[in-house]
C-alpha cells in the first residue's frame, strides 16, 4: 500500500467530494427532467395513449410494492395480483354501492391492502423461497373464484361498472388527461415515500433480513415483525394500484385478476430491476407495452414474440433495466474518477 | 463473583441429532474466554445455543438471568453481540449502513454517532470505506466490519465465531490486538471460538476444550500453556 502524505489525501478527498456534488446535481436534473416529461406527455399524445400511460403509472405503483416485498426483503410473491383485486373491489364497491367519490377510495384501498398484506405475511414467515412463491401462487389461483363466490358483494362474473371521473375545477383538459394527472400525483407521493422508507431504518432492516437473516436477528432486528411489514407495504401499494385501476377502466370483473396478472407483475418487476425503486416504472412500461409490441410484430403468434422478448431481456440485462442503467452510470463515474 | 455468562448442562439439537452433550462453561465479568476444538466439535453450536438460534435444553444465564429459550433478537437486546461464522456481512449495504444496523436496537442517536466514530477509531480502514458496498470489502475488512458492527450494539458480552478464519496472519494479529483493546477500554467480555489455538490462548484468560460436543478440559490459559502434554495432545503446537 502506498503511503500518501496528508496533503495528497486531503486533495483527493476534496476532488472526490466535488465529484460527488456534481453527480448528485446531474441526478437531480435528470429526475426533474423526467417529471417535466411525465407532466407534458398527455399533451403530446392521443387520449387513448394517455389512457395507456395511466395504466403504466398505476401498474408501476403495484410493481414498486412487489419490489419492496421481493426485491428489498427477499420474499417472493406469485400472488401480488390478489392485492390489486382487493383494492380494485374496495374502490368499486365504495363508488357503486355507497356513492363515495373516486378520490376518497384510494386511502381505504391502501389501508385494506396493508392489513390484508400483514395478515398474509404472518404465516408467510415460516416459508422461504420457492415454498413461499408456491403458497402465494395459491392465492393468485384462488382470487377469481373467491370473487365469483361472494356474488352478493362483488356482483359475480358480471362485474361492477363505475362512472368516469369528471375533470374538477373546470380545468381545460380531457377526462383521460385528468385521470393521468391524478394517478401521476399519487405515484409521485408513493415513490417519494418508498425512497425515504427504504433509505432509513426500515429499509436497512428489510435488506438485512434478505441478505442474512440470522445476522440480522442477532443485531436485534425483529424479523417476525419486519417480514409481515414488507408484505403489508407491498399490499398497500398494490391496493392503491387496484383502486386506480377501477377508476381508470371504470369496470372490475373477477377474471381480470387471475394468475396471469400476478405473473405479469413479477415479469415487470424483474425486467425493470427487482431491487430498485425507479425500475418499477420500467416494469410498468414493459407490462403495458411489450404485449402491444409483440402483437405488432406478429398478429398470429404474439405470445411467441413476447417469450422471445423476455428471453432477450434476461440475456441482455440480467439485473433489469435499472441494473443496466446503474452499470452505465458507474462506468461513467469511473471514467470521471480516472480523469481527475 | 457472579459469572456474566453461565452455561449449565446445555444440550443442543439439529433436528433429531444432538450436537452438544451437556456442556457447562462460564465467562467472568470483563474476561475473555476461548472455546477451542476441531471442526464439528460444537464450537459454533455453543454460540448458536446462547443466541437462541437452535433447539436447546439446559440452563443459560446472563448476568444472573435465565435467557434460555429467548428469541435471537431478544438476546441481542440484552447486550450480547454475536459476530457470526463467515462474518454475516450485509453485502448490498454500505459499510456505514452495516454499522447502523449494529445499533438497530438503540434510540440514542448522539451516542450512536459517537460509537460510530469510536469504531472508525479502532478500524480506520472502515472510515475510508464508509460509502462502499460492504460486499466489495476484503476478507479482513469484512471481519473488522463484523466486529465494529457488534460493537455498535454497546454489548456487555461479545460472542466471536472464528474471527481468524481465512485471513492472512498479519491481519489476524491486527484484529486480535484490537479485540484486546476493545476488551480493556470498553470493558466488553468475550467468548471467542477459535481453531487457531495458539492465538486464542494468548488472548484469553480461560480456555475450554471441546471434543464431539463435550468439554474435555478447561482451565487458566497460563497453566494450560505450560503443560506440555495438554499442548501436544490438544492444542497441537
Amino acid at each position: 500500500m502506498a503511503v500518501d502524505t496528508i496533503e495528497e489525501k486531503l486533495a483527493t478527498r476534496h476532488a472526490q467530494s466535488q465529484l460527488e456534488a456534481k453527480l448528485a446535481f446531474y441526478k437531480r436534473i435528470g429526475l426533474i427532467g423526467l417529471i417535466i416529461f411525465a407532466v407534458a406527455l398527455p399533451f403530446l399524445v392521443s387520449d387513448f395513449r394517455t389512457f395507456q400511460f395511466t395504466r403504466v403509472l398505476y401498474i408501476s405503483i403495484a410493481v414498486l410494492g412487489l419490489n419492496i416485498l421481493s426485491g428489498y426483503n427477499g420474499q417472493f410473491s406469485l400472488g401480488h395480483g390478489a392485492f390489486i383485486a382487493l383494492g380494485a373491489y374496495v374502490a368499486a364497491i365504495m363508488m357503486d354501492r355507497w356513492g363515495v367519490p373516486y378520490y376518497l377510495t384510494i386511502i381505504p384501498a391502501g389501508l385494506i391492502g396493508f392489513i390484508f398484506g400483514f395478515l398474509i405475511g404472518l404465516p408467510a414467515r415460516r416459508l422461504e423461497g420457492l415454498y413461499l412463491a408456491l403458497a402465494t401462487f395459491g392465492l393468485a389461483l384462488a382470487t377469481p373464484q373467491i370473487l365469483k363466490k361472494f356474488e352478493i358483494i362483488t356482483m359475480g362474473v358480471q362485474g361492477i361498472v363505475v362512472d368516469k371521473p369528471e375533470v374538477p375545477f373546470g380545468l381545460p383538459i380531457s377526462q383521460d388527461q385528468w385521470l393521468y394527472f391524478f394517478t401521476l400525483m399519487i405515484l409521485l407521493v408513493l415513490f417519494w415515500a418508498a425512497r425515504n422508507l427504504l433509505r432509513a431504518r426500515t429499509g436497512r432492516a428489510f435488506v438485512a433480513i434478505r441478505d442474512h437473516h440470522m445476522a440480522a436477528e442477532s443485531m436485534g432486528v425483529n424479523a417476525g415483525f419486519y417480514k409481515p411489514l414488507a408484505f403489508a407495504i407491498g399490499g398497500a401499494y398494490a391496493g392503491v394500484a387496484g383502486a386506480l385501476a377501477t377508476i381508470t377502466i371504470q369496470f372490475v370483473a373477477p377474471d381480470s385478476f387471475g394468475v396471469f396478472l400476478s405473473i405479469t407483475l413479477l415479469v415487470g418487476s424483474v425486467i425493470g430491476g427487482i431491487a430498485s425503486i425507479g425500475g418499477a416504472i420500467f416494469g410498468g412500461i414493459a407490462i403495458v407495452f411489450i404485449p402491444n409490441v409483440a402483437e405488432e410484430i406478429s398478429k398470429a403468434a404474439p405470445w411467441a414474440i413476447y417469450g422471445v422478448i423476455l428471453i432477450l431481456f434476461m440475456y441482455a440485462m440480467p439485473s433489469g433495466i435499472m441494473g443496466f442503467i446503474n452499470m452505465l452510470w458507474r462506468g461513467y463515474v469511473k471514467r470521471l474518477l480516472t480523469r481527475t | 463473583m457472579v459469572a456474566m455468562l453461565e452455561l449449565k448442562n446445555v444440550e443442543a439439537f439439529y433436528g433429531p441429532i444432538r450436537a452438544l452433550h451437556g456442556i457447562s462453561l462460564s465467562v467472568e465479568q470483563g474476561g475473555i474466554v476461548t472455546v477451542l476444538g476441531a471442526n464439528g466439535a460444537g464450537k459454533t453450536t455453543t454460540l448458536r445455543a446462547i443466541c437462541g438460534m437452535i433447539k436447546t435444553t439446559g440452563s443459560i444465564k446472563f448476568e444472573g438471568r435465565e435467557i434460555f429459550g429467548k428469541l435471537t433478537e431478544s438476546v441481542a437486546r440484552l447486550g450480547i453481540a454475536h459476530v457470526p461464522e463467515g462474518r454475516g456481512t450485509f453485502e448490498k449495504l454500505t459499510t456505514e449502513e452495516n454499522l447502523r444496523l449494529g445499533a438497530f436496537t438503540r434510540r440514542d442517536r448522539n451516542a450512536v454517532a459517537e460509537d460510530m466514530d469510536r469504531v472508525y477509531g479502532y478500524f480506520p480502514v472502515l472510515a475510508e470505506r464508509r460509502e462502499q458496498q460492504a460486499g466489495t470489502l476484503s476478507g479482513g475488512e469484512q471481519q473488522m466490519l463484523a466486529i465494529g458492527r457488534a460493537l455498535m450494539l454497546r454489548p456487555r458480552l461479545m460472542l466471536l465465531d472464528e474471527p481468524s478464519f481465512g485471513l492472512a496472519p498479519m491481519i489476524v494479529q491486527e484484529i486480535f490486538r484490537i479485540m484486546r483493546s476493545i476488551n480493556e477500554n470498553d470493558g466488553v467480555s468475550m467468548l471467542l471460538v477459535e481453531q487457531n489455538a495458539a492465538l486464542a490462548m494468548d488472548l484469553a484468560d480461560q480456555a475450554f476444550l471441546l471434543e464431539t460436543g463435550e468439554v474435555v478440559m478447561s482451565g487458566d490459559t497460563k497453566t494450560m500453556k505450560e503443560d506440555e502434554s495438554i499442548r501436544t495432545s490438544y492444542l497441537g503446537y
